[in-house]
């Protein structure tokens, strides 16, 4: 195991507010496990904590076998660390940083090229450009070669394609796979789900927690229930209406359609022919569809929200 | 050791690619000399009078014309009354008015005395003192004159020999103190905001997790601001050398070798600036409040300290630079050696190791 986690806890403001809660989850050699969930979920906290850049309040955790508190300065020559901000010297060229932290981690840009090669080629016509002025892309391009230059035994990556586009953020995924085969171990967070379907492993967290944790495949595998995809001319109506109907278990908007699922499986197809008859709406059309992570995290997050209600009543 | 010499160059970089930075280190002690050297001098001059003469004979009229050759007075329209004195001095056109009342010359040689009244502007008390005193001595001469033979039978003459400054060079007080104001500005001003900057762009958290000890961070950020600090000392002197004639009577090496204590003093309280603060312009505030203020006003360069109520000058103990100045004017200004400032110097000494391992032990290696 590259990355171990035991129960972490991390509180802030005296414990008033809980960013991590009871989190537990393991990283292998060779990995990429990803954290999933939106802003706020703590995915940034457990990154900190992992690089040793914050102390948990309790449980306890390993890097390459080291432990998180005890073995910080052996943890920090061995990782690589690429922040969710854009943290390079903005005032110093493309070449100038990525020398600049070879020389930090004891090493040389001509030592490790082989391992930046495919990333620095992209970003080579632009190495004598200051670093602030690159394109969104390019800068996390920039940041990972930082990050790999000293070939680190483990990537974290907090946000890597926040604020890319969407051809670079393919792009960036494509070298995460390429690294993978270098046998670096890679934690890397994101809020997008369509990317958690890049990850080997994933966790899907919300408020300081981790929902589920599996292969992208066994996530959406183990949906419960048939989903339903709607569409209709008037989406709006359609959603109230849905949601008014009883046998309807959850509905929501989901980009241009509505997602839904219905309390008993039994029989959906007839259930379905009866809503199409009586919404008498223009265009309407419901087909069964195979969920997506997105729908099991918003399941899951339902799910969660119920229970909590119940357990404060 | 790489290391170190690879993150001093980077420093160096941002330097020398912020337009702002190098203003402040390299226009800010060039405006100051200029500025304290020329512009602001404590010499009173061109002060605004007149006469509202109401005897019209021939010794107003001496006397008059005497205050008119003066060099340090402008007159102006003569008054016809008091009332137009007052206007005078609510406009703000005249700061001190003379007075002669009518019949000055009879009341002068029938009596022996005639009084002559002076009238000034004391919401300038310091100001007011001095305009009187000029009067005083135009009057003075002026009284003599008119008895050519009398001596007086015993007589005490004071011969004035001013050491240290034979020339009275006003410049000369003020170097010191502009040093010293230099050094917190480049040495503690921009040193904290330069390890802040770190913290705020976020670079500090990737250099947190890398192999690099905190240690090395502060020293790398230390030395290239120590390098420029030097340099501006030199500018400095050879502003106050060339430009406003001021002799180093002192050993220029000692004079160098306590500069560099002083700019490690101010460094260290840079970087311990920069551990309590998180953003640039806080710890800009904290210097600017915290450590410029009281270097202005309680080293003893622009308000001499002996006059301050104690309290003050007990606050002034623990004012690095207040001892900084009393080396700088010692050796270069008296030429005294080390044997008459080791007493301050070891004062600075303590102060510089308390607060550099302050601040090494302040450094937090984690966020937050």
């Amino acid at each position: 195991m590259m990355v171990e986690v035991n129960n972490i806890n991390k509180t802030y403001n005296e414990g008033e507010i809980t960013a991590v809660n009871n989190v537990s989850f393991a990283v292998d050699k060779g990995e990429i496990f990803g954290l999933i969930g939106p802003d706020g979920a703590g995915k940034t906290s457990i990154f900190r904590i992992l690089t040793t850049l914050l102390l948990p309040d309790s449980g306890s955790a390993r890097v390459d076998d080291l432990d998180v508190v005890k073995d910080y300065q052996e943890i920090r020559r061995r990782v690589g660390y690429m922040p969710g901000k854009f943290s390079l010297y903005q005032d110093l060229t493309v070449e100038e940083n990525l020398r600049f932290f070879a020389t930090v981690f004891n090493t040389t840009l001509e030592e490790n090229y082989h391992l930046i090669e495919d990333i620095y080629q992209q970003i080579a016509p632009f190495k004598t450009r200051r670093a602030g002025k690159l394109s969104g892309g390019m800068k996390q391009k920039l940041a990972l070669c930082c990050a790999l230059i000293h070939r680190p035994q483990v990537l974290f990556l907090d946000e890597p394609t926040t604020g890319v586009d969407v051809v670079s953020r393919k792009e960036f995924w494509e070298m995460l796979r390429k690294l993978k085969q270098q046998n670096i171990s890679i934690l890397v967070s994101t809020p997008y789900m369509d990317e958690a379907d890049l990850c080997d492993r994933i966790a899907l967290m919300q408020n300081g927690s981790i929902m589920s944790i599996d292969t992208p495949a066994n996530i959406v595998e183990s949906f419960p229930k048939n989903l339903y995809a709607a569409k209709a001319g008037d989406i709006y109506t359609l959603l109230k209406q849905l949601q008014g109907d009883e046998v309807v278990e959850s509905c929501f908007a989901f980009g241009e359609a509505l997602h839904l699922t219905f309390k008993s499986d039994q029989d959906a197809d007839n259930t379905v022919k009866r809503i199409v008859a009586e919404q008498q709406l223009d265009d309407l059309e419901i087909s069964r569809i195979t969920p997506t992570i997105e729908d099991s995290f918003i399941r899951l997050m339902r799910e969660n929200a119920t229970e909590t209600e119940t357990d404060g009543k | 050791m790489k290391q170190l010499l690879v993150f001093i160059r980077k420093e160096f970089y941002h330097v020398f690619r912020d337009r702002r930075t190098l203003l402040i280190l390299f226009g800010l002690p060039i405006a100051q000399i200029v500025l304290f050297g020329f512009a602001l001098s404590s010499e009173v001059k061109n002060i605004g009078i007149t006469i509202f003469d109401q005897a019209h004979d021939i010794n107003s009229q001496q006397i008059t014309n005497r205050v008119k050759q003066s060099a340090y007075f402008i007159v102006q329209e003569p008054a016809a009354s008091l009332e137009e004195i007052h206007t005078k001095f609510k406009e703000g056109s005249i700061k001190c008015a003379l007075v002669f009342p009518p019949g000055f010359s009879e009341d002068l040689y029938r009596s022996g005395t005639a009084p002559v009244q002076i009238i000034t502007d004391a919401s300038d008390p310091n100001n007011a003192k001095i305009t009187v005193n000029y009067l005083s001595a135009i009057l003075g001469t002026y009284q003599q004159e008119l008895n050519p033979n009398l001596v007086i039978p015993l007589q005490i003459v004071p011969e004035i020999r001013s050491l240290y400054n034979q020339e009275q060079n006003g410049s000369l007080n003020f170097i010191p103190g502009v040093i010293a104001l230099i050094f917190m500005i480049v040495s503690t001003a921009l040193t904290s905001v330069a390890v802040v900057r770190e913290k705020e762009m976020g670079t500090m958290e990737v250099l947190l997790v890398s192999p690099l000890k905190p240690v090395m961070v502060l020293i790398s950020k230390a030395v290239p601001y120590l390098v420029l600090s030097l340099l501006d000392f030199i500018i400095i002197l050879l502003l106050s050398v060339y430009l406003l004639d001021v002799e180093i009577q002192g050993s220029l090496i000692l004079l160098f070798a306590e500069s560099i204590l002083f700019i490690v003093t101010c460094l260290s309280l840079g970087l311990l600036v920069s551990n309590v603060t998180n953003s640039q312009q806080a710890a800009m505030l904290f210097c600017m409040m915290g450590m410029m203020l009281p270097t202005l006003l309680l080293t003893g360069f622009l308000f001499p300290l002996e006059n301050m109520p104690w309290i003050f000058q007990a606050v002034s103990n623990i004012i690095p630079s207040k001892y900084y100045y009393e080396i700088i004017k010692a050796v270069m200004l008296k030429g005294l050696g080390f044997g008459y400032v080791w007493k301050e110097t070891l004062i600075l000494l303590v102060m510089t190791c308390l607060l550099l391992g302050l601040a090494l032990k302040k450094f937090s290696i984690r966020l937050a």
